[in-house]
């Protein structure tokens, strides 16, 4: 914690040449609990089924065998389950944005109303709420109504983000000054027209934060889809991952392309859109 | 799973009281304002909190998930307390959950000091270590499954450490430890996330006074560091107690909850109500869970209160 290498701060950094190397050293060493395992995904996944019950987890590929990845295309029905899992993502993502945008809108600019005031409260309880208090009467209520299924998943989804995307909406909306949208309504502009034009351009970093935290909750939830969807074809991505627990125990190549499979999207997503995720939470964690 | 997004806990830091009120409350409010408000409110209740009302009403009867029901009173709260099974889930919840707090919080916080430091790559770093928190808990654990019961073995036999030779899995002592290690992987990425942010607004001169003074990295972390980013700390806490006291997906792919039952959390023991028929017993439990959260969330927040700054 404390920084072994400049004892007497910025004075003495400065004289040894900016870059505290040991603690660089010792953070690109840290890398490797986060790399390790995702190499040895990657290389099991590669191996023929002899070289990967050896159990040298460590060791590369050889022969390298890419076969694997077409069992596991198989086993999982893997475009099936991604369009599913895409599918509950989509749902999640489009009604948490457009739910809860709009509720912190009414909330921020009716603070002063009691009814508004509450509501804030109301949703934001839920985070405090643990999701087996509300499982198995969610179970019921999505059989007997017909949502035991993606779609009723996607929903579930949302409604556990949208204490999170409210509170997030309304932190941001705050830092919005008034007077942008009293001008307009002077000009004649009605409260959806202001929504519309000036708030909703106004909240794009807000809503990629927000929607990127909703599509990586969704995406990757086990708990949820295993208990709701009824029918085990429709199941999302990391829920199809437990048939190699129990059917296919030894066949870990075809177990780890199927991971990598299931991980890759993600991460290649994060890669790309990292700057809002990291820009996210510092949104999120200081006042504007 | 939704409600356990590390990131979540960033945000109840904004709940305070810096509020934009107007003196508007003479003015007639708009009916389009509750067009924005009600679908939210009403989805919001009829999907959670409806559930949660009728599963707290059911705890109080016999149902088992079908057919008829009578009403029982307390009588499966008291049985509750008694239940060796309950009160053992319980003991591994909490012991796990505080292990898991205070190991995840002091890594991330000593990786957000270090990645702040005048350190080389510290983007690409910082990309790095975030990466577990994109990563799905259940498919982060049946790897980790492989590590443990396959390699962390020929690793220990290979140099020659016996207690290791044999999985930790299957071992009711060790079990737990796997646990709480994927756990921390997991959820140590938000935490240094929220910890960065709460370092970067601290003055940078501070620092530098301090060392004109002759203060050592260490005093300067305890005197300066520390007290700034105490709320980012409760914040942490409060909601990262809160996330592992519901671990679910992680045990799923480790253990299943065994050996035995030595590492069954609270969460699995209420989802095997739905398929063990005892389904109003384990709402009573799940009635006690969230009981004993608020207390815990609530009591963390006030113990804290008062030692954080707020930014």
């Amino acid at each position: 914690m404390s920084d072994p290498a400049a004892p007497r701060g910025a004075a003495r950094r400065r004289r040894l040449g900016g870059t505290n190397w040991p603690l660089t050293i010792l953070l690109l060493l840290a890398t490797l609990t986060v790399l390790a395992p995702l190499y040895v995904t990657l290389s099991m996944a590669f191996k023929t089924s002899e070289q990967a019950v050896d159990g040298e987890a460590f060791a590369l590929p050889a022969p390298f065998n890419p076969q694997s990845f077409a069992v596991a295309w198989e086993l999982t029905r893997f475009p099936v389950s991604f369009g599913i899992s895409l599918a509950v993502a989509a749902i999640t993502v489009v009604l948490t944005l457009f739910l809860s945008s709009l509720a912190a809108y009414a909330i921020v600019r009716n603070w002063d109303r009691r009814l508004f005031r509450w509501s804030l409260f109301y949703l934001l309880a839920a985070l405090f709420l643990p999701f087996p208090v509300v499982a198995l009467p969610q179970i019921q209520l999505t059989a007997m109504t017909g949502l035991d299924n993606p779609i009723g998943v996607g929903i579930l989804h949302a409604m556990f983000q949208l204490s999170f995307s409210v509170l997030l909406y309304t932190a941001y909306l705050r830092s919005i000054p008034i007077e942008l949208e009293e001008s307009a309504r002077i000009d004649g502009a009605t409260t959806w027209q202001i929504f519309r034009r000036i708030i909703l351009p106004l909240l794009g970093p807000m809503n990629a934060t927000v929607g990127i935290f909703a599509f990586l909750a969704s995406w990757n939830d086990f708990m949820l889809p295993s208990l709701i969807t009824a029918d085990p074809a429709l199941q999302t991505l990391p829920v199809v991952q437990n048939i190699f627990q129990s059917q296919f125990g030894t066949n870990y190549n075809v177990a780890f392309a199927s991971y990598l499979m299931a991980m890759a999207p993600t991460i290649i997503v994060y890669l790309i859109a990292q700057r809002w995720v990291i820009s996210g939470i510092t949104q999120g964690a200081v006042k504007h | 799973m939704t409600l356990q997004t590390p990131l979540a806990e960033v945000a109840v830091q904004q709940e305070g009281p810096p509020v934009r009120t107007r003196s508007r409350s003479r003015r007639r409010i708009e009916p389009i304002y509750y067009l924005f408000l009600v679908p939210a409110l009403l989805l919001f209740t009829g999907f959670v909190v409806v559930p949660a009302v009728i599963g707290i009403f059911y705890s109080f009867t016999d149902y088992v998930g079908y057919g008829s029901w009578s009403l029982l009173g307390l009588r499966n709260y008291t049985a509750l307390f008694s239940d060796p099974d309950i009160l053992g889930s319980y003991g591994f919840t909490l012991g796990f959950a505080v292990v898991t707090v205070v190991i995840a919080q002091v890594i991330a916080l000593a990786l957000a000091v270090a990645l702040t430091k005048r350190i080389r790559f510290a983007a690409p770093l910082r990309t790095i270590f975030v990466i577990p928190m994109v990563l799905s808990g259940i498919v982060v654990a049946y790897v980790f499954n492989f590590l443990f019961s396959n390699s962390l073995p020929a690793f220990a036999s290979a140099v020659g450490f016996a207690p290791l030779e044999q999985s930790i899995l299957g071992n009711p002592d060790l079990a737990w430890l796997s646990i709480v290690t994927v756990s921390a992987w997991q959820t140590i990425p938000g935490a240094l996330l929220v910890y960065t942010a709460g370092l970067t607004s601290i003055p940078g001169d501070l620092y530098e006074a301090s060392s004109l003074d002759g203060a050592s990295a260490w005093t300067q972390f305890r005197s300066i560091t520390l007290p700034l980013i105490a709320g980012f700390v409760l914040i942490n806490t409060v909601l990262g107690v809160k996330g592992y006291l519901g671990v679910y997906d992680v045990i799923v792919g480790l253990t299943g909850g065994g050996p035995g039952t030595s590492t069954r959390s609270v969460a699995m023991a209420i989802f095997g109500g739905f398929t063990g028929g005892d389904y109003a017993y384990q709402m009573a439990n799940a009635t006690i869970f969230f009981i004993v959260t608020v207390i815990i969330s609530v009591a963390q927040l006030l113990v804290t209160r008062g030692r954080t700054i707020r930014l």
